[in-house]
């Protein structure tokens, strides 16, 4: 696999811009409805916090959860390293609540689909929205965002990276071109 | 939560001497999550979707084998039990030919249990299965080591210097194999007090041998680990009585409230001979950690075959054997 470099895609005040932008879209169209956010471990889960801090400072009443989907993988046959379990974290009853997924990007829809198998495991929600930052396309499911950062156009092979300061220690979305796999 | 990246996945899991201090530690920090899931409304996951489990027990069960059952059920498994009494058929040939039965039938993971030291490794080598030892003989029992471990780690944390006295019959106990290795690797001390003719030659040297329950209890040990006295397996006199073991190896109500004053976590495997390795007031002791171990036991079995990976397929020449 050669690789042509990394190219960065969103800088910090983009970043910041882009969540402050999710955070009032989720507002406008909950204006007074207690909402749950729940974040796909690791990034999404980051994502999720901030936005959860700005919607906690407007004084919304909102819960947020966590989630590890390594269980709902459909893809465990195949590795050679099995995933480590954090565990997922819902302290709220998922019954009947209004959840709103977060990922840090979106790709096939699999972590998306493993996720939704996950939630309704716990109980049955009113209602689930997503909430991504990046959507970079080659979907393989029929599942799409309700609240977006950024759209991207990527070839199927380029590696798309968020890196946030809390798991990182720097803020950023990158791209990575790899040359197709023969 | 760990930090290290998870160990590379096995086939087989047949003793805990083979396992490394990291894949030890990854497997109870695995259990610990599965052991959530118990409070959930839906209580399985879908990783062994699809998957076939059979528990394999050429000896009677019924602990181990629900506990394993309900571990596989918990990941979507299939789970099939096959309870295979001792036939005339000669073991070697018995074995290999059930083998090659349950291969044609795809199973997945081999639960297995048997009399005999050696035949959970001898399917191992047989199968592209992944195979569990659920115990064999007085060689090992694994899963129960792991679940002991989670158990004492849920105690009481981080087990590094830590305590465990070991009780009773350590000669016929796979169980004593199995839980003072794991409690070696993870840098525990380890205390055995038996009567001389239950413990085994060829005792390593870093278990610390008590010569009365008084003076061990004085090594201020964490656990107090009670094995089962295993009546079925005594086919000579090794003490001259029930009473008398009791008397002087079992913990009596006077050791009882001895470990109570001193805060010691009592434990035993299972099932308990009521009156022989304890009085029945220790069960209801606030550190009496039985049931918990049943209860973990679950969590660490689901941790072992949700890392535990089948081969893809038989290698050509274990086809070949096969076919001889």
């Amino acid at each position: 696999m050669s690789e042509t470099g990394e190219t960065s895609l969103l800088a910090a005040p983009d970043i910041r811009h882009k969540i402050e932008r999710i955070a009032a879209q989720i507002v406008e169209a909950h204006p007074d409805r207690p909402l749950a956010l729940v974040g796909i471990h690791t990034r999404g889960a980051v994502l999720c916090r901030r936005v959860y801090d700005i919607l906690r400072a407007r004084g919304r009443d909102t819960a947020f959860g966590t989630l590890d989907i390594a269980l709902y993988r459909d893809d465990l046959d195949n590795l050679g390293t099995i995933p480590s379990i954090r565990g997922s974290d819902l302290p709220f009853p998922v019954e009947g609540a209004h959840i709103i997924l977060f990922d840090d990007v979106l790709f096939t829809g699999r972590t998306i689909r493993a996720a939704l198998d996950e939630l309704v495991d716990y109980g049955r929600p009113a209602r689930i929205e997503l909430a991504v930052l990046v959507d970079r396309g080659h979907r393989e499911l029929p599942i799409a965002p309700d609240y977006l950062g950024q759209s991207m156009s990527t070839a199927r092979h380029d590696h798309v990276r968020v890196c946030f300061t809390e798991t990182d220690g720097r803020e950023g979305v990158f791209l990575t071109r790899s040359a197709p796999q023969p | 939560m760990s930090t290290t990246a998870p160990p590379a996945r096995r086939k087989d899991l047949l003793d805990i001497e083979s396992l490394t201090r990291e894949e030890i530690v990854f497997l109870l920090d695995t259990a610990r999550p599965f052991k959530d899931l118990f409070d959930r409304s839906v209580k399985k996951v879908p990783a062994l979707r699809g998957k076939t489990v059979l528990n394999l027990f050429f000896e009677p069960s019924t602990r181990t084998r629900a506990s394993f059952e309900i571990a596989a059920k918990r990941l979507s498994a299939d789970v099939t039990n096959l309870a295979i009494t001792q036939s005339s058929v000669t073991k070697g040939e018995s074995i290999l030919d059930t083998v090659d039965t349950m291969q044609s039938m795809k199973v997945d993971y081999m639960v297995v249990r048997h009399a005999a030291a050696g035949v959970p490794a001898f399917i191992a080598r047989h199968t592209p299965a992944a195979v569990i030892n659920a115990g064999d003989g007085n060689h090992a029992h694994p899963t129960q080591a792991l679940l002991d471990a989670f158990t004492m780690r849920e105690a009481v944390g981080e087990l590094d210097g830590r305590r465990i006295l070991l009780v009773g019959d350590l000669l016929h106990s796979r169980v004593f194999r199995s839980v003072s290795t794991v409690a070696r690797k993870l840098d525990m001390d380890v205390g055995i007090f038996a009567p001389t003719t239950l413990i085994p030659s060829g005792r390593p040297d870093y278990m610390q041998a008590f010569s009365t329950f008084d003076e061990a209890l004085e090594w201020s040990p964490d656990f107090v680990y009670l094995l089962r006295l295993q009546r079925e397996r005594q086919a000579a006199h090794f003490f001259p009585s029930l009473r008398e073991y009791h008397h002087v190896f079992g913990l009596t109500r006077e050791r009882f409230l001895e470990c109570r004053r001193r805060g010691i976590r009592i434990m035993h495997p299972g099932p308990v001979n009521r009156g022989v390795e304890l009085v029945d007031e220790v069960l209801t002791y606030e550190h009496c950690l039985i049931n918990r171990q049943v209860e973990n036991g679950i969590a660490a079995r689901m941790a072992v075959l949700y890392w535990l990976q089948p081969a893809v397929t038989p290698l050509p020449d274990e086809k070949e054997e096969f076919a001889s």
